[in-house]
């Protein structure tokens, strides 16, 4: 059997029978890292001796009758802006190149609580800014789908690792539709919590308002699963919402009779791919055939989010940017005549082009008298889209486009379709910047046969009903079994 | 012309919390260089504050003491700026919603008092420490301060002179100690001050340019920076010249303030709101909560020991100006019904050794018990007044009963009439000349014949019966 195939669920439940020991597993999907992450490129550091002694020490200890958590024993990845405890942490950037974190995100040692197995940490664009991975100091991280084409950005690595059965399930950061987008082009599924659902601790901030870590998965399942191991209230990061979380596995239901589904007009006009378009709405229409009301609704000012979101994260992260001055730890560049000079060595060498481009964006968007005309713009634009979404929602129990209004573009293609990219933020930015759970689910495949990715954005603090909406849509279809035809092995 | 000086201060104190303003660390002074310190106050990548309730409790208390106006609703904002001991390149600070606004503090300068408006008072937390003198090539960062709260108090331009401006920081500083906010101990900088400062000529309702001064390390200092950059201000424009808008430091030892950089250079700090931190509300039960463990203030307890104990307004000033003392004095009058008795006491020979010794009220190991033991004994003549200094002396150092420090010594007054009488006959014996010298008219001589016998006595004797008994003998 190729156990590295399996979806979470499923090797869980042959460990639990102890038909499987987590080795076997772990060993199985090493040799599926070695087999092809030469050419997918997913992993920046890979803990494989880790890895086996950890499932190794996990077999020897679990008594024969002994239930153990869904998660034991079974491998998982993390994008590398999320700090692990004792493995090194880059955020794909030379300012990082050999940080070894001394404490775990919670995220991580909530996973690590219930025994999961971290293989390693997967590939990202530097400080997570990036839509390509072109802009980490390491490599490109490409599509199983067709290793010409990029992975998406910046969860790329997630993504592509998922994709291509080399971990069961990652831990990615979505701060404007890095990990949805990726987990878009690599046909995979993927949920950012609602701002204040996870934990941020650990990870390592870029947009600290947004920020979220979410599960990229094989199926909504296994999302479901791993989502109800990270999220809920935790005391060191003071932005986690008191509210309690519910059973989101056990609510998971074929069932989408009565949902109110809003299509939203303003992500299927111009821009979007023909490809696409149809893809969604053909999906859209199937949920209506399962028992969904699907009306239109218009967001009109989500059309500035793209704007918005560019002015709020580059602000922040030109703030949050500033402790890597090669004073404490990361690069520094040596024998500078003075204190100036090491900062502006240190930086100008340690950070590469995209990175200095948001922090010189944010330090101007933050700086006296431009203050009011970007950030502050950019803080009310968020509460206008927040208060539309809200009143969509009076209507709607949740809202239906497309995630990304293309399929995976070319390495390269990047330059001539700058602005395509940006644009790209419309699908994804509002529900970064409204706070609002998103999920992505393989919805079909163009012409060129790459994944196309449906989302779906909810209330606050409602996952439970994405999760169902999902659920529905992949029980009645079979976009998620489908992988990449790995010809190119 | 005769000019006005113009004096604005901004204070910082350090909170006496336990530990840091946003994370778990401990705030205690003078430990091993980065020693207390962990992954969110050295700002390592990912970690995320958390505000310590305390430390906004205490910038409440201290707002309420200030009779300040309490924000219902207000939050943490970024200041950014780079420098070594800022580990995060950004400062946890209060930009435009500060916790404590609009208060006013009383002082008493030559008997006037004056009201000194509070303009505000933000929370934030403070940098680490540059160590520069270890090696020749290098500077070490010590980040155990990293992260410790402060709170920063903003002054109204109200104050006219060094001399108001030292008294504002002495009353400041005693009601911060009162509300056990801040230790306000200026030589380990849990108290630091910067002065703006003007002049302009008398009259004149538009203020002068200010300057910013720097590096003040005591109240003496804040005085005498006051008085040199006010005369440096009215010898400029005096010569014709205008006073340029920059920071000054002082250097104490030269007495000289120096140009450090003009106000066109200022930093631009980019001001924006934490992120990672939610805004904060603060509800009335709260504020009422915290204003009920405000004790009586330093000014209220002065005007009470007047009026209550007929107190001198001088005593019940110094009585008053530490809660410590405050508190003895009034363990004792609860014991003891000479309020004037104990006050002398107290900002005699207990301050004097207090001082001697340099320690704290609170480590005196007389208890208010002993104390008016030791009363007792010289009411009821047991000891004498000089005798019981060298008691109190004793019990200042081994904390003992004062009647255990008489009974051991043997020191118990003398107050046998014949037993005296013996001693002042001999001392009569041997100082025929001074004898002589009395019964001539010179009466100081009585004075000589005293300390005589109180030393034969070793000081024992009861001094009012060795002057009855003299005088008897003498004019035998």
């Amino acid at each position: 059997m190729e156990l590295y195939k399996l979806t979470v669920h499923e090797a869980a439940d042959l460990i639990n029978k102890r038909e499987v020991t987590s080795q076997q597993i772990v060993q199985s999907t090493l040799q599926q890292i070695n087999e092809v992450d030469k050419d997918v490129k997913a992993f920046i550091t890979l803990a494989d001796e880790r890895a086996l002694e950890e499932s190794r020490q996990l077999d020897a200890s679990v008594a024969d009758e002994e239930g153990l958590s869904v998660l034991a024993g079974i491998p998982f990845g993390v994008e590398d802006n999320i700090c692990t405890e004792g493995v090194r942490t880059t955020c794909a950037s030379k300012m990082l190149e050999n940080f070894v974190p001394p404490y775990s995100a919670t995220v991580v040692s909530r996973i690590a609580q219930q025994k999961g197995i971290l293989m390693g940490k997967l590939n990202t664009d530097e400080f997570s800014m990036g839509l390509t991975t072109e802009s980490s100091y390491f490599h490109e991280t490409r599509n199983p789908w067709d290793l010409n084409r990029i992975a998406g950005g910046a969860s790329a690595g997630a993504a592509a690792a998922v994709a291509a059965d080399e971990v069961f399930y990652a831990l990615a950061t979505d701060t404007g539709g890095s990990l949805r987008r990726a987990a878009a082009f690599c046909g995979v599924v993927g949920l950012k919590p609602t701002y204040g659902m996870v934990s941020r601790y650990g990870v390592i901030s870029s947009g600290s308002s947004m920020d979220q870590v979410g599960p990229v998965a094989k199926d909504v399942k296994d999302c479901a699963i791993v989502f109800q191991a990270i999220a809920g209230r935790d005391m060191a990061d003071p932005m986690t919402a008191k509210a309690m979380t519910s059973n989101y596995v056990q609510a998971l239901a074929d069932d989408v009779n009565g949902l109110r589904i809003g299509l939203l007009r303003e992500c299927f006009d111009q821009g979007v791919d023909k490809d696409v378009k149809d893809a969604v709405l053909n999906a859209v229409k199937s949920l209506e055939g399962l028992g969904a009301h699907v009306e239109e609704v218009s967001l009109p000012s989500i059309e500035h989010a793209p704007a918005a979101y560019c002015v709020i994260l580059s602000a922040e992260a030109s703030s949050n940017l500033g402790r890597y001055d090669g004073i404490k730890y990361g690069y520094r560049v040596e024998r500078c005549q003075d204190l100036d000079e090491l900062y502006k060595k240190t930086r100008t060498q340690g950070f590469g082009d995209e990175v200095k481009l948001r922090v010189m964006l944010g330090t101007y968007a933050l700086s006296a008298g431009n203050y009011e005309r970007y950030y502050l713009q950019a803080l009310k634009i968020r509460t206008i889209i927040k208060n539309e979404f809200e009143k969509a929602f009076e209507k709607f129990d949740i809202i239906v486009l497309p995630t990304c209004p293309t399929t995976a573009l070319r390495f390269g293609d990047k330059v001539d379709n700058a602005l395509a990219i940006f644009l790209a933020d419309k699908y994804t930015a509002p529900a970064s910047i409204a706070g609002l759970p998103a999920i992505t689910v393989p919805c079909g495949f163009d012409t060129k046969g790459l994944p196309i990715g449906m989302q779906f954005i909810g209330k606050a603090f409602d996952e439970s009903t994405l999760f169902r909406a999902a659920f529905t849509f992949e029980q009645n279809t079979d976009y998620h079994i489908k992988r990449p035809a790995i010809d190119w092995r | 012309m005769k000019y006005e000086v113009v004096i604005g201060l901004e204070v910082h104190a350090e909170l006496s919390t336990q530990s840091k303003a946003f994370c778990g660390c401990s705030t205690k002074f003078g430990a091993v260089p980065n020693t207390q310190c962990c992954p969110v106050c050295i700002g390592m990548p990912g970690v995320l504050p958390v505000i310590n309730k305390k430390a906004l409790e205490y910038t409440i208390k201290a707002g309420l003491a200030l009779n300040c106006r309490i924000a219902r609703y207000t939050k943490m904002d970024r200041k950014n700026y780079f420098y070594p001991d800022l580990p995060r390149a950004c400062q946890i600070s209060q930009y435009d919603v500060p916790v404590c606004q609009n208060g006013y503090l009383d002082i008493v300068v030559n008997g006037q008092t004056r009201r000194i408006g509070i303009n505000r008072i933000h929370l934030e937390e403070d940098a680490g420490k540059l160590l520069h003198d270890q090696y020749a090539d290098s500077t070490l960062v010590d980040l155990n301060r990293s992260g410790v709260p402060l709170i920063e108090i903003v002054t109204e331009p109200d104050l006219r002179s060094a001399e108001e401006a030292k008294v504002f920081l002495e009353t400041l500083r005693s009601i911060l100690r009162y509300i056990d906010v801040s230790d306000c101990k200026m030589e380990e900088g849990s108290l630091r001050c910067d002065v703006n400062i003007s002049v302009r000529p008398e009259g004149q309702k538009e203020f002068g340019v200010r300057t910013e001064m720097k590096n003040l390390n005591s109240f003496r200092a804040v005085y005498r920076a006051i008085e040199y950059e006010a005369n440096r201000q009215i010898s400029i424009l005096e010569e014709g010249g205008t006073v340029l808008r920059e920071t000054r430091r002082w250097d104490d030892s030269a007495g000289k303030s120096f140009s450090m950089r003009a106000k066109e250079h200022a930093q631009d700090y980019r001001y924006f709101p934490e992120p990672d931190l939610p805004p904060i509300e603060i509800d009335d039960e709260w504020v009422e909560e915290i204003r009920k463990q405000i004790p009586e203030l330093p000014a209220q307890k002065q005007r009470r020991y007047v009026e209550e104990f007929g107190l001198p307004e001088y005593d019940a000033g110094i009585l008053t100006s530490s809660r410590d003392l405050a508190d003895y004095f009034e363990r004792c009058v609860k014991l003891y019904e000479n309020p004037k008795t104990i006050s002398n006491w107290l900002m005699g020979d207990f301050l004097r050794l207090v001082n001697e010794k340099n320690i704290e009220i609170s480590d005196v190991p007389v208890t208010p018990e002993n104390l008016v033991k030791l009363f007792k004994l010289i009411d009821s003549k047991v000891i004498s007044g000089p005798i019981a200094k060298t008691v109190f002396e004793e019990m200042f150092d081994t904390g003992k009963d004062p009647e255990a420090i008489v009974e051991e010594k043997g020191l118990k007054q003398i107050t046998d009439r014949d037993e005296l009488v013996k001693v002042i006959k001999k001392v009569l014996a041997e100082n025929p000349k001074s004898v002589e010298d009395y019964k001539n008219g010179k009466k100081k001589a009585l004075g000589f014949l005293v300390g005589q016998t109180m030393k034969a006595t070793k000081g024992k004797a009861n001094p009012q019966l060795v002057n009855e008994i003299l005088l008897e003998e003498l004019e035998k």
